[in-house]
């Protein structure tokens, strides 16, 4: 029953994490020569399945098949010898050692049985470049930032695929350029004749690579079909099963300069981090940033929040001066941060959903007013239902979480604490478009409810949908501030281009 | 310099100045005989502190190093002096031993997923009862085969010796250097110590290298035992009790990451020379009481704790400038 016309298939593929059935009959079939999206909604078991495919999990029922023949694939080395490579949406690599290390790990160049560093060395750099990286192979990874790392990460991926390539997310973290270089890469091991499956949140990145797409729903196929008849409101109606109105940049409202002024930040920054700025954010606003990678925003974020203190400038919250010296300072100010890298600074994996929504909240309350485990399921509870939170139980460990989720539970423990000021770091980075509109509505809510936000992103149109007021970074400087009219994405990509050599990597 | 070689540095740089010190104060010091002295009397450590070298490195522990080498030169004593066996043959029986015991170890660590630190503790209790139910007592061993051995060494120039034990415990050194830092079972040692979910997922064979790892440790230790008893001409059952820690000691100063993920073989030996060096020059002073050797000690990992932080601390990614935004 050798059926060649997949190089890669799942039939009925099952399976079960405690009660919850993450995949449920699942089939799906890759062909050489295409660019396979693989589509649906936080926790839908993308992640699941391509674990399946890569030996990383085992299947509950069904088959996995290598060209047509039924293969059982121990672990991701095994789906490696077949020609397997893979970017795991959570991989980290390995920070502790060098990027040739990390390149070539398990299939190192050996001479005379020992291997061979020089030569590793070598050939990274030669690899690297095909990527637009120019950087020295032996220094380790851990030290580059994480753009640099999930390009390695894809590097290596690419590496060890002789047959199929799985990129799960590998764009999240990526700038424009990176994924334009990444999407050469894609066509050319495509025109080689390799099958790739390719999952993303970004639709717009679908229709410009992908040939077919794969949706999936809470664990079941909705549909396999080829992407040239379908459009994306297609693509949305199949991955939710509903339509939804991308709403937001219908109740932009005025800024409204009656409310009063709760932060003012002037000559505010600190050295060889942010330019001195000045900025004053009233109650009830949202301030959006926009920029390019290394512009300074998330620097900008950081500063505002005491995570690494300004060194300039004066703040005043509601008038009265005050200074950060650590985060600590600034939840007794009210303020929240919710981070852009959820992995390193946000999530705490082994803690469950509860907890790790609840923790803010008691740090803002100190140690002996502790909340009990009724209070906190509660509140965990509430979070949990208003954002969505698809996880089995309250009393999960988040790491078991799909990546989207995670990040709505980060947002969750910043929205508990109930900040008078909350600062969003790429609040909607993997996360998929029916939780994306959501979190738009929530930001609008908030705003509604007088608090004050700055928003980070890199969509702009997400950050003309809610902001009252822009402000766009280039060079670690604050270079514009746009209210009313000229809160649309032509004038921000005006503002942030607006000088020649502006920053690529 | 990269950040994980700063400590290793470190220690070196305080080896060198304990060393001119000492021999200021004591010039016999500066002599091939001491030197010689130092490599035979830290032999068995370093051996073992080479195991314990690659176990720190993956994430783990072992607890159990000080009561293998308690058990296997009882049970070479009892093999040769009471059961006749030559002791090449015992030595042979010795390693076994360890490599299934360091196994099941490893086989218990990742299968079931329990802590290396309880695992191995369990592993201490068991040798170091086991060497106590074949014998309370010290069991002499007398074979023409260890004055051979105790005959074989390197004259070194100015009336030093290097003994065969210090040999075994260099080539075991050097071994290590290149099992560590040149084979691919190496880099999978670092890779399960850098992040052992990020490894599977890159195709680490996990379970292999975690049960090779505390064989590995294991037989190290059984070898340690094996020169302890060369050292010693005896077997006894309460023998290297604590063995263990001041290998870890050893390797912590020498500059690998308690954590996991950083280090190297060679910091280990300037590590257990640092240690020797304190020792020595206690006993060259004369007028202090041992125990000043683990008041020395303690401070010395302390510090090396605190660099470490401190190194690790200041150059975190966290701080690399632009940043992704
Ligand atoms: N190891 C695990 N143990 C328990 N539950 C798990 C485990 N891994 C995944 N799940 C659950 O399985 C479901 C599917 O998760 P999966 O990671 O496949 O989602 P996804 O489609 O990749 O989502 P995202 O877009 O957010 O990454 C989720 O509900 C998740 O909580
Ligand atoms: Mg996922």
């Amino acid at each position: 029953m050798a059926d060649s016309q997949y190089v890669l298939e799942a039939r009925g593929v099952i399976k079960i994490f405690g009660s919850h059935m993450a995949l449920d009959a699942v089939d799906f079939g890759l062909r050489a020569g295409e660019v396979h999206a693989l589509l649906g909604e936080n926790g839908a078991g993308k992640s699941t399945l391509i674990k399946i495919l890569t030996g990383a999990y085992q299947p509950d029922g069904g088959q996995v098949l290598v060209d047509g023949q039924a293969v059982t694939l121990d672990n991701p080395l095994h789906a490696q010898t077949h020609g397997i490579g893979t970017v795991y949406q959570e991989v980290n690599l390995l920070p502790n050692r060098s990027v040739a290390e990390n390149l070539y790990l398990g299939h190192q160049p050996t001479r005379f049985g020992l291997v061979d560093h020089r030569r590793m060395e070598r050939d990274a750099r030669v690899l690297l470049t095909r990527y637009g990286l120019d950087l020295d192979p032996g220094s380790e990874l851990g030290t580059h930032s994480v753009a640099v790392q999930q390009i390695v990460a894809i590097a290596r991926a690419v590496q060890l695929s002789g047959k199929v390539l799985i990129l799960d997310e590998p764009t999240a973290s990526l700038d424009r350029n990176e994924v334009e270089r990444l999407f050469e890469v894609i066509g050319d091991l495509k025109r080689a004749g390799l099958a790739i499956i390719f999952i993303t949140h970004f639709l717009d990145q679908v229709f410009a690579i992908a040939d077919r797409v794969t949706v999936l729903r809470n664990g079941r196929l909705v549909d396999t079909q080829q992407l040239d008849a379908l459009n994306r409101t297609d693509v949305v109606r199949l991955m939710l099963g509903k339509d939804i109105a991308f709403s937001g940049a219908t109740d932009l409202e005025p800024e409204n300069p009656t409310t009063e002024v709760l932060l003012e930040f002037t000559g505010y920054g600190r050295r060889r981090s942010v330019h001195p700025f000045n900025l004053t954010i009233h109650k009830g606003e949202v301030i959006g940033v926009a920029g390019l990678l290394g512009s300074g925003r998330t620097e900008m974020a950081r500063i505002m929040f005491g995570a690494d203190p300004a060194d300039q400038g004066t703040m005043r919250v509601n008038g009265k001066a005050a200074t950060l010296r650590s985060t600590t300072d600034a939840i007794a100010l009210g303020f929240g941060f919710c981070p852009e890298d959820r992995k390193a600074e946000g999530i705490l994996g082994d803690l469950s959903v509860r907890e790790n929504i609840v923790i803010a909240l008691q740090g803002k309350l100190g140690w002996f007013k502790a909340l009990n485990r009724d209070e906190q399921l509660e509140i965990a509870g509430k979070f949990g239902e208003s954002m969505d939170i698809r996880a089995a139980s309250l009393d999960m460990p988040v790491k078991l979480l799909s990546g989207g989720n995670q990040q709505k539970v980060i947002l969750s423990r910043w929205l508990a604490t109930d900040p008078a000021f909350l600062i969003l770091d790429e609040p909607t980075r993997g996360i998929d478009v029916g939780a994306h509109a959501e979190i738009v509505r929530t930001i609008n809510r908030l705003r509604d409810d007088g608090m004050a936000m700055v928003v980070i992103s890199s969509e702009l149109d997400e950050v003309v949908a809610y902001s009252s007021r822009i402000v766009v970074m280039r060079d670690r400087e604050m270079v514009a501030e746009l209210r009313g009219k000229n809160i649309n994405p032509g004038v921000i990509v005006q503002a942030i281009a607006n000088n020649p050599d502006e920053a690529t990597l | 310099m990269k950040r994980s070689l700063r400590p290793l540095a470190a220690t070196a740089v305080i080896f060198v100045i304990a060393y001119a010190v000492a021999v200021l104060q004591f010039p016999n010091m500066l002599s091939t005989r001491v030197l010689g002295n130092f490599l035979t009397d830290n032999a068995f450590l370093g051996i073992a502190a080479v195991g314990m070298t690659f176990v720190i490195i993956s994430g783990g522990i072992d607890l159990s190093v000080g009561a293998v080498i308690g058990f296997t030169g009882v049970l070479i004593a009892v093999l040769t002096s009471w059961l006749g066996f030559h002791p090449l043959a015992a030595f042979a029986i010795a390693l076994g031993v360890a490599a299934l015991f360091g196994a099941a170890m490893g086989f218990t660590i990742h299968y079931l997923q329990v802590p290396s630190f309880i695992v191995t503790l369990a592993g201490m209790f068991l040798a170091r009862g086991g060497a106590s139910i074949i014998t309370q007592d010290s069991v002499p061993i007398k074979h023409e085969f260890y004055a051979t051995l105790g005959d074989l060494m390197i004259r070194l120039p100015g009336g030093g010796r290097l003994s065969f034990i210090g040999m075994v415990m260099i080539a075991v050194f050097l071994g290590g250097a290149l099992l560590a830092h040149r084979t691919k079972f190496g880099s999978y040692v670092y890779a399960l110590g850098g992040n052992s979910v990020s490894a599977s997922l890159m195709g680490v064979p996990v379970a292999r290298t975690t049960v090779q790892i505390y064989m590995l440790s294991s037989v190290l230790a059984a070898l340690a035992g094996i020169v302890f008893s060369l050292y010693t001409s005896a077997g006894y059952p309460l023998a290297a009790v604590g063995v263990e820690l001041d290998a870890i000691s050893a390797v912590v100063i020498g500059g690998t990451l308690l954590t996991g993920g950083y280090g190297f073989v060679l910091g280990t030996f300037v590590g257990v020379m640092l240690l020797g060096l304190v020792q020595t020059y206690i006993i060259f002073d004369g007028t202090l009481s041992s125990w000043w050797t683990k008041i020395v000690i303690g401070v010395l990992l302390f510090l090396f704790i605190v660099l470490q932080r401190v190194i690790f601390a200041a150059s975190a990614p966290a701080e690399k400038s632009p940043e992704k935004v």
